[in-house]
């Protein structure tokens, strides 16, 4: 069981939360524009990083708000959580 | 290769077992191959005894980071069987049935394929509806598959829960009866001990590092043995093909994600198919040591740490007690867990890739262990005439691009 840092509420335990997958992924702004091999890209391909990984989690059963932590996923260990919109902190780089 | 017979056994015991000769040899890397196949997991293995056996490439080295069948061939929970809903997946699964059929005496190796049936619980209209489409499909396709009544279902599995006011009401199943269990340790060291024998190499503790290309050409591995040269080099690494494709510089829409399973305490036979509930998230069968196989779903996020967490156990125990009262007083011997390779659309990819020579085969997910002779032969096909099989040709990796999915999210059942 993982023991995820929430930004707004401290550390809880996994069953609270909701797996959103890779973090930073962002929606092209001109999907018209895109090539086939583009889109499919930004839509179904993914980094599945072994080692430090980017990855968005929802606080479902508790304050309800995503967020990003930054895990290692040969480890889990948890390096960094930190907010939408927000750059990941550079240990966790 | 000395064959396995009757007569060998007694000679054998006569000479108290001391004389068996080892079932494969562990050469050192020769510095050139025709094809390279990364990874010794059933698939791969399946790969070198087709490549051997069906095409006359027996200059092939099978690369494993750890030992043979370490991964998920021997993590999974050995259940068989082809009762997918699409054509495309039909097909495939139920050529890896068939070969599976005739496999021990293929590999003149004892699989212990035990064709017990395999049941799928319904447990409200829609499964029910569901499940009866699925049949008709897979009877389309010349998929053995038939409904069962709840009265028959009783009759074949009397120590089912069906009180009225039950949580998981049962509603019906289907039943593939050529599907059940095969041993897995044994298909690994059978495909290991056909193919060594047909000249692979097979090389454990040697992990590749890196993939050498020259001019989208691949050239051969670097490993941790030293570099070693082929034409064709195959990735077969299960849950680590991301990693691997991406010294290729290859990106997969792949995830990949911890999944557990478990074993009881061993009891007395007391069922004697394969039950599986997609709704309620358990599967169980019962081992010929008498322990119960346990398997569910797959953790919720991305991982390599061959673990999960305790609440997904939780769940899928809780199922299982539901479903079956009388095994709520059972201890669990075992628990481990290993890595699966989902795809988005549920199905695999048996495909060639961009770089010339360099093929891939992964995204089996939560499935891969019944496909294991039925993905090999396919992919020997491709490796050898560099063209995809009809059978495995609909699982290219050019299908993220072109739309053009299977998706088969239902009939992957519980584990997706």
């Amino acid at each position: 069981m993982l023991l995820i840092p929430c930004p707004w509420c401290g550390e809880r335990e996994e069953a609270e939360f909701h797996h959103g997958g890779e973090a930073h992924i962002t929606r092209p702004k001109n999907p018209d524009t895109l090539t086939d091999e583009q889109w499919a890209d930004y839509l179904f391909m993914t980094s599945n990083t072994k080692g430090v990984y980017l990855e968005r989690w929802v606080h479902q059963h508790g304050c309800r708000r995503w967020f990003n932590i930054a895990r290692n996923t040969a480890t889990n260990a948890i390096l960094a959580a930190y907010r939408i919109g927000q750059k990941p902190p550079k240990r966790a780089r | 290769m000395k064959k396995y017979s009757i007569v060998s056994l007694v000679r054998n015991a006569l000479g108290y077992h001391q004389n068996w000769e080892q079932a494969w040899r562990s050469p050192d890397p020769k510095p050139a191959y025709d094809v390279i196949i990364i990874g010794g997991g059933g698939h791969g293995l399946a790969t070198a005894h087709y490549l051997a056996k069906e095409h006359g490439i027996s200059n092939v080295a099978v690369i494993e980071k750890g030992w043979l069948g370490g991964g998920n061939t021997g993590r999974n929970t050995t259940i068989i069987r082809s009762n997918y809903l699409w054509d495309e997946s039909a097909a495939i699964y139920e050529k890896s049935l068939k070969l599976y059929e005739g496999l021990s005496q293929d590999l003149n190796y004892n699989i212990m394929l035990s064709q017990r049936g395999v049941m799928n619980l319904a447990h409200n209209l829609h499964d029910v509806r569901e499940l009866q489409r699925r049949i008709s499909a897979n009877r389309l396709n010349g998929v053995d598959s038939e409904f069962l009544t709840p009265a028959k279902i009783r009759e074949m599995v009397p120590i089912i829960n069906m009180k009225p006011g039950t949580r998981f009401p049962i509603l019906g199943a289907s039943l593939q009866r050529r599907g059940g269990v095969a041993r897995h340790d044994a298909i690994a060291w059978g495909l290991a001990r056909s193919a060594d024998s047909r000249g692979v190499d097979i090389l454990q503790q040697c992990e590749v590092t890196g993939i050498l290309r020259r001019g989208g050409k691949v050239t051969g591995v670097e490993t941790s043995r030293g570099t070693i040269r082929a034409p064709k080099v195959a990735i077969v690494t299960a849950g680590h093909c991301s990693v691997v494709a991406n010294m290729a510089g290859i990106r997969l829409p792949v995830n990949s994600y911890p999944l557990q399973a478990m074993v009881s305490e061993p009891v007395k036979p007391v069922i004697n198919c394969v039950v599986m509930s997609n709704a309620v998230h358990v599967y169980v069968s019962q081992s010929d040591k008498g322990e119960l196989v346990l398997g569910a779903g797959i953790d919720g996020y991305n991982g390599y740490t061959q673990r999960g967490s305790l609440h997904v156990i939780e769940h899928q125990l809780a199922s299982l007690c539901e479903l079956f009262p009388l095994f709520s007083r059972l201890r669990i011997m075992r628990q481990w867990g290993g890595i699966v390779d989902t795809c988005p659309d549920a199905s695999p990819i048996v495909s060639k890739t961009d770089i010339k020579g360099l093929y891939i085969n992964c995204g089996w997910g939560t499935g891969g262990f019944k496909a294991t002779p039925g993905s090999g032969w396919v992919f020997a096909h491709t490796i050898a005439r560099d063209e995809p099989h009809p059978l495995n040709a609909p699982f290219n990796l050019n299908r993220f691009t072109t739309g053009a999915l299977i998706d088969e999210h239902g009939a992957a059942a519980v584990a997706h």
